[in-house]
């Protein structure tokens, strides 16, 4: 199942006096009994946070939140969840974060006051121990379109990490949604902007979160209730899928996506994704027929009690209508052999039916929960029917089966299935001792032990509940527990309790039970005293199957020992290969290079893409979309970049240098000093491509383009570092201060695309001239765009050569910063921003590859070849490590 | 050696063994036996109001007990002392009229302790004795009602608290201390307080010393006596990236376990315990001996649960010996690497998946 709307974080709306009418009549009355009882009836309605907001004219704002907050505190019920102090006040936020004992969540922190205001806030919010919402605003004001949401976010996300040392997963961007379909066309794309935002932020800002108040994307529709419903979940089932992981809703109130009238459906998604000009229309048109919705509800109900009773028991369980469900429960009992039967078959396919919506991210959490109390209520109305069963039967004189202990992990609070689980066992004569939700595991094995229970059941529907079960087991292990353990939910599996759940318990018996209908069967395997051998040990040797398989597989499938990588290599024929040697060996500068030079050399498709305008140039010029903004901003480019030229606002340098190399130790460089190959000079590594190959291809590295010492090859490789951004930080700010931002950043992608250039033309030189073993190489620009030539320049931190910190090597080599100036940064950024740097290669088989993904094994042998921490070699390789750094010992126990 | 070099060694010794904190203050002083004039000295004879019982104020009237006790615990194998200072704040020495001392208790508490430091360190050669300045509890709670009628009410305010934290942890460091340690914490409110004040202070001062944190599990719920879990109370305090995290007082090492094995799998810092010994028997005293804590202790070690180990309530410079001993040689617990997410709490943990 999709696990984005399993841990889409519900914050409860309703304790805000801005937006909700009744809770703000209990506060100005004074009637903060009752609006105790609206916060409690949010976290039991589902919602994970509450919102507190008390920003009213009429109230002592401050007063008011310290009082709520204090009472809160008070009702274990309400404070068990962490509390969001909102207001547009920081004082009144100031004075909410001294009243909670918990981490809370300030709503919000913006740049609308600047820079300053904004770090300092940030500062004292982590000082309180709180995790921050940041509204998409800053000092021009709230952001409307994806690239200034993304930006204001991206900028502060900066400022709050870099500067306030405030930790990225205490982020949650609040990217502003704004009312849409309100017949203002500049407001058609509202959404679209949000989503399109989300998905940058989630992509491109780590650990961050996005959240918003969902509410105002339905504001032009107040008082049409069914069509705002309609309107938040088509919002919120798009927006999570772009990466929204947190919203404050109204935790009781949420339609459910493939609820919604089709028609109706159809209509608001056209407003929401803004799909066409009369989305607006079109959906008001549709209102009309939902206004003073509840009529027409009516209506509906009337069709869906016509169906047949086991559609009707769906139906109710679905929208968690409680109203016809023992009427419905009775006709079914009446029609079934067995009360029991009510439960297993049509109540049980209702509930099915609750579990794929939740899995496809169509119901929301507190909707499940409304269900799953339908549920109970239909449970408890045939519970004496199946006690007068028993009791006719004779059966409550038996002995109960078995005990089994039932409970939800610590962490989770989802019980729904396992509730099912403990009826259907109870049905069939089990005692079951449900423990609830979120129990901690000493208190699972205190009560194991007291009631001496046959078997233990885990629950869990969150991801973080997998490791908890781990934890149990281990503890179950620890403590001398032999009895079986068995294991369900949403998240669980059958792999994963096989590797990782049963390993830790050895003693005993990890169990992965598919539903609820299975567990019946399962439990009277394990306690019967003749099958259970037999049912433990096949379990057993399937799980170990499993575990061996998995582990091979990831194996296998992943990548290959690196020695084996490294037999498949490049295959060259060196015998007979004779390398030009370059026309001087050691280091060349070029201080000042003529910019105009450049100019012809430009790649113009790079340029489009950072104004994030896609298509190919000279193309793009045509297209019928983005063709004009692509005109109008080419011919800005040029008229800048004349201007740039000849009034030299950039200064252009570059040093290139060449060695005689050779390749040593399958996968390094080997640098000598001088033609006499005696001392070396320096050391470049290289990684190999490590994923397993179907195909005859190669697995390469960058060292084989460079003949091995052991050939007595005289190979040669070489080296550049060039610039043009002297002073482009210069001319951009002088944009900036004039308010141009505009022509700012025009600036700074000119002086990078001259940079690019610049690589470009002085790789043509080197083939050329200075290497000279292309000499006769003549090729258009855009042939040399197609990368048409003989030998690569590839750049460290590309995917040739992910790893930065050879760059370090290189910098060295060059001798880059005292010759030029250009500088490496700790982080192997280079200064000025505008720079490449890389190798030459020249051997004619040299061609540009992605490492891909690389093993454990290669990491250990590199980092040690490199004379690097393997810790911070890891960090450095992160985004190409084929593994969990850490995780490695468990990888080889299975 | 400077306390710069000292905190340098205390975070490389962590690394390298299991750290001992000292034993019980107040049960020392019991056995001393002293009277009402001993505790006024001469200098408080003619206070208005008793004294006796306010342990804190031996510091100014006995400081030769005080430094006694300290070099008990050295030279029982302990590497930090703690502060006689538990109740030296502005806020708990109002019980005795005396909140005007607190500042000056807090200077001389730290100093006398770091003398005891300094003597254990000559006798020993190569040997580093650390003072940890500790901020205890108040006996007010800043998240808790004192009248069952009127819940929102409070007898004490968090920036009432902050000032008074504040002027303590001033004191502490002039007096030598090497950590800050907040303690026994059953209200996280006021330890939030206290760590808000330790920043501010830090912030003044334009230096940092290393932040240790303690809380206490009231009762066998589980929970800190303002209701919230061990993951919910260290979701709250670790933003200030404390050098350990840990519990001490109200249960013995057996009852503490669990706890300490959660924090243990949830914290990256350093994990403290320093339990009682045993709970307290139906005339309120403590039956453990050396042997037996020193064994459950022990047990923590070796499964590799803590980094940082000690007494409370009922230990003596025996348990201190004993448990250095269970220790020593086994190596400390290894601080895992914790994915970012966002945790939140309110009385219980809330991880965002």
């Amino acid at each position: 199942m999709t696990q984005s709307t399993a841990n889409f974080i519900n914050i409860g709306e309703r304790t805000n006096v801005t937006g909700s009418a009744k809770f703000k009549k209990l506060i100005v009355e004074d009637r903060f009994d009752e609006a105790l009882a609206v916060a409690r009836q949010q976290v039991e309605n589902g919602a994970q946070i509450i919102d507190v907001n008390m920003d009213e004219g009429m109230l002592d704002s401050q007063a008011a939140m310290v009082r709520f907050l204090n009472l809160i505190a008070s009702e274990p019920d309400i404070s068990r969840v962490p509390i969001m102090i909102d207001s547009s006040k920081w004082s009144v936020i100031e004075a909410g974060l001294k009243c909670v004992q918990g981490k809370a969540v300030v709503n919000s922190i913006s740049l609308k006051e600047g820079e300053k205001a904004f770090l300092e806030q940030a500062r004292k919010v982590k000082r309180y121990g709180a995790a921050a919402v940041v509204m998409a605003f800053d000092e021009e004001g709230q952001a409307d379109t994806a690239n200034r949401k993304f930006e204001i976010c991206e900028r502060a996300y900066k400022l709050l990490t870099e500067v306030a040392g405030f930790p990225p997963e205490d982020i949650i961007f609040d990217p502003n949604i704004f009312a849409v379909a309100t017949g203002i066309d500049e407001h058609n794309n509202y959404a679209v902007e949000f989503i399109d935002a989300t998905r940058r932020i989630r992509q491109q800002l780590p650990y961050a979160h996005v959240s918003g108040g969902v509410s105002n994307v339905s504001f032009s529709f107040r008082g049409n209730e069914p069509v705002r419903e309609a309107m938040h979940s088509v919002f919120l089932y798009h927006a999570i899928k772009a990466g929204m992981d947190m919203g404050i809703v109204n935790a009781g109130q949420l339609a459910i996506y493939d609820d919604i009238e089709p028609t109706l459906r159809e209509r608001v998604e056209d407003v929401i994704l803004n799909r066409r000009p009369d989305a607006t229309e079109r959906l008001l048109e549709a209102a009309e027929q939902y206004k003073g919705g509840t009529g027409k509800k009516r209506e509906e109900d009337l069709s869906w009690r016509e169906k047949p009773v086991g559609e009707r028991l769906t139906h109710s369980l679905v929208k968690g209508i409680n109203a016809y469900i023992e009427e419905d429960v009775e006709e079914a009992r009446q029609q079934a052999e067995r009360p029991l039967h009510v439960i297993e078959g049509p109540l049980m396919d209702g509930m099915n039916v609750v579990g794929d919506l939740f899995g496809d991210g169509k119901m929301f959490l507190p909707q499940v929960v409304k269900s799953a109390r339908v549920m109970k209520q239909a449970v408890a109305y045939l519970m004496p029917f199946m006690e007068k069963e028993k009791e006719l039967t004779g059966a409550t004189q038996k002995e109960a089966a078995a005990t089994i202990l039932m409970a939800t992990v610590k962490g989770d609070v989802h019980d729904i299935g396992k509730n099912i689980v403990g009826v259907v066992l109870q049905c069939n004569n089990y005692e079951v001792i449900d423990l609830g939700v979120m129990v901690p595991v000493d208190k699972i094995l205190r009560v194991a032990r007291e009631r001496k229970v046959d078997i233990i059941g885990l629950s869990g529907l969150i991801t973080p509940s997998l490791d908890e079960m781990c934890h149990v087991a281990a503890e179950m292990e620890r403590e001398g527990f032999d009895i079986p353990l068995l294991i369900g939910g949403a998240t669980t599996s059958r792999i994963h309790t096989a590797v990782k759940i049963n390993p830790n318990y050895r003693r005993g018996q990890a169990i992965y039970v598919t539903d609820a209908s299975r567990a019946v069967g399962v439990a009277s395997n394990l306690i019967s005293e003749t099958s259970r051998g037999q049912f433990v040990a096949d379990i057993r040797e399937e799980y170990a199957k499993m575990a061996t398989a998995h582990a091979g597989a990831r194996e296998k499938k992943d990548r290959q020992p690196i020695e084996a990588a490294r037999e498949n290599r490049l295959k060259v024929e060196w015998p007979g290969y004779k390398p030009t040697r370059p026309s001087f060996l050691g280091t060349r500068v070029f201080e000042d290079y003529p910019l105009e030079k450049l100019v012809p050399y430009i790649d113009w498709t790079p340029f489009f893409q950072t104004w994030e305008l896609a298509g190919q140039y000279p193309q793009i010029l045509k297209d019928d979309k983005v063709g004009e903004a692509a005109r109008g901003l080419f011919d800005d480019a040029q008229a800048m970049l004349k201007q740039m030229v000849e009034e030299k606002w950039v200064k252009a340098a570059a040093v290139i240098g060449f060695w005689p190399a050779n390749q040593v130790a399958d996968d390094d460089i080997e640098l000598y000093t001088d033609d006499a190959r005696k001392e070396t000079l320096a050391m470049l590594h290289s990684l190999r491509q490590q994923m397993k190959r179907s195909s005859d291809r190669a697995n390469m590295a960058l060292a084989d383009f460079v003949a091995p010492k052991d050939t007595g090859i005289e190979d040669y490789v070489g080296g550049f570092a060039v610039t043009a951004g002297f002073g482009e930080d210069e001319v951009a700010k002088r944009f900036e201060e004039a308010n141009d931002d505009y022509r700012a950043i025009l600036s700074k992608a000119l002086a990078d695309r001259l940079a690019e250039a610049f690589a470009e033309h002085m790789h043509e030189r080197v083939r050329r001239e200075f290497w000279g073993y292309a000499a006769k190489e003549k090729l258009s620009n855009a042939e040399l765009i197609a990368e048409k030539y003989q030998g690569i320049r590839p750049a460290p931190g590309y995917p040739a050569q992910p790893d930065h910190t050879e760059k370090r090597t290189l910098f060295k080599l060059l001798d880059v910063e005292a010759k030029i100036g250009m500088k490496l940064t700790e982080s192997c950024a280079m200064w000025p921003g505008a720079a490449v740097s890389g190798l030459y290669f020249s051997h004619p088989q040299s061609e540009y590859f992605g490492v891909g993904k690389i093993g454990h094994d290669q990491v250990v042998d590199y980092a040690a070849r490199k004379g690097m921490e393997l810790a911070e070699c890891e960090r450095w390789l992160a985004p190409i490590l084929s593994y969990t750094p850490g995780a490695e010992p468990e990888e080889e126990a299975a | 050696m400077t306390r710069d070099e000292r905190i340098a060694k205390l975070k490389v010794l962590a690394k390298e063994r299991i750290l001992v904190l000292d034993g019980a203050m107040g049960t020392m002083i019991q056995g001393y036996k002293l009277t009402e004039a001993d505790f006024r000295g001469e200098r408080l004879k003619d206070h208005a109001h008793d004294v006796k019982g306010d342990n804190e104020l031996i510091s100014l009237s006995q400081p030769d007990i005080l430094r006694e006790i300290h070099l008990k615990y050295y030279r029982a194998g302990a590497d930090i002392a703690e502060t006689n200072t538990f109740s030296a704040t502005r806020i708990a020495q109002a019980d005795y009229h005396l909140e005007h001392l607190a500042y000056e208790m807090n200077v001389e508490s730290a100093r006398i302790a770091r003398e005891a430091a300094d003597i254990a360190e000559s006798e020993t050669p190569g040997r580093v004795c650390f003072v940890a300045g500790v901020l205890g509890p108040t006996n007010r709670t800043a998240s808790i009602s004192p009248k069952v009628s009127d819940p929102g009410f409070r007898n004490v305010y968090f920036d009432e608290l902050v000032t008074a934290y504040k002027e303590a942890t001033r004191g502490l460091i002039e007096g030598g201390a090497d950590t800050i340690l907040v303690e026994t914490i059953f209200d996280t409110l006021n330890a939030k307080a206290a760590l808000f004040a330790v920043e501010e202070v830090f912030e003044e001062l334009g230096f940092e010393l290393p932040v240790m944190i303690s809380g206490t599990i009231t009762d066998m719920s589980g929970r800190l006596l303002s209701g919230q879990t061990p993951e919910a109370f260290w979701n709250s305090v670790r933003h200030v990236k404390p050098f350990s995290i840990g519990l001490n007082c109200a249960l013995g090492a057996k009852e503490m376990r669990p706890h300490i094995d959660t924090l243990s799998r949830i914290a990256d810092a350093n994990v403290s315990a320093h339990p009682n010994a045993g709970l307290p028997n139906e005339m309120g005293e403590y039956d453990q001996d050396a042997a037996q804590m020193s064994a459950l202790v022990g047990e923590f070690a070796s499964s590799g649960l803590v980094n940082i180990v000690g007494g409370c309530c009922g230990t003596t410079p025996e348990h201190i010996e004993a448990i250095a001993k269970a220790v020593k040689g086994i190596r400390p617990r290894n601080i895992p690497r914790i994915e970012p997410r966002l945790r939140l709490s309110g009385l219980e943990a809330f991880t965002a998946a």
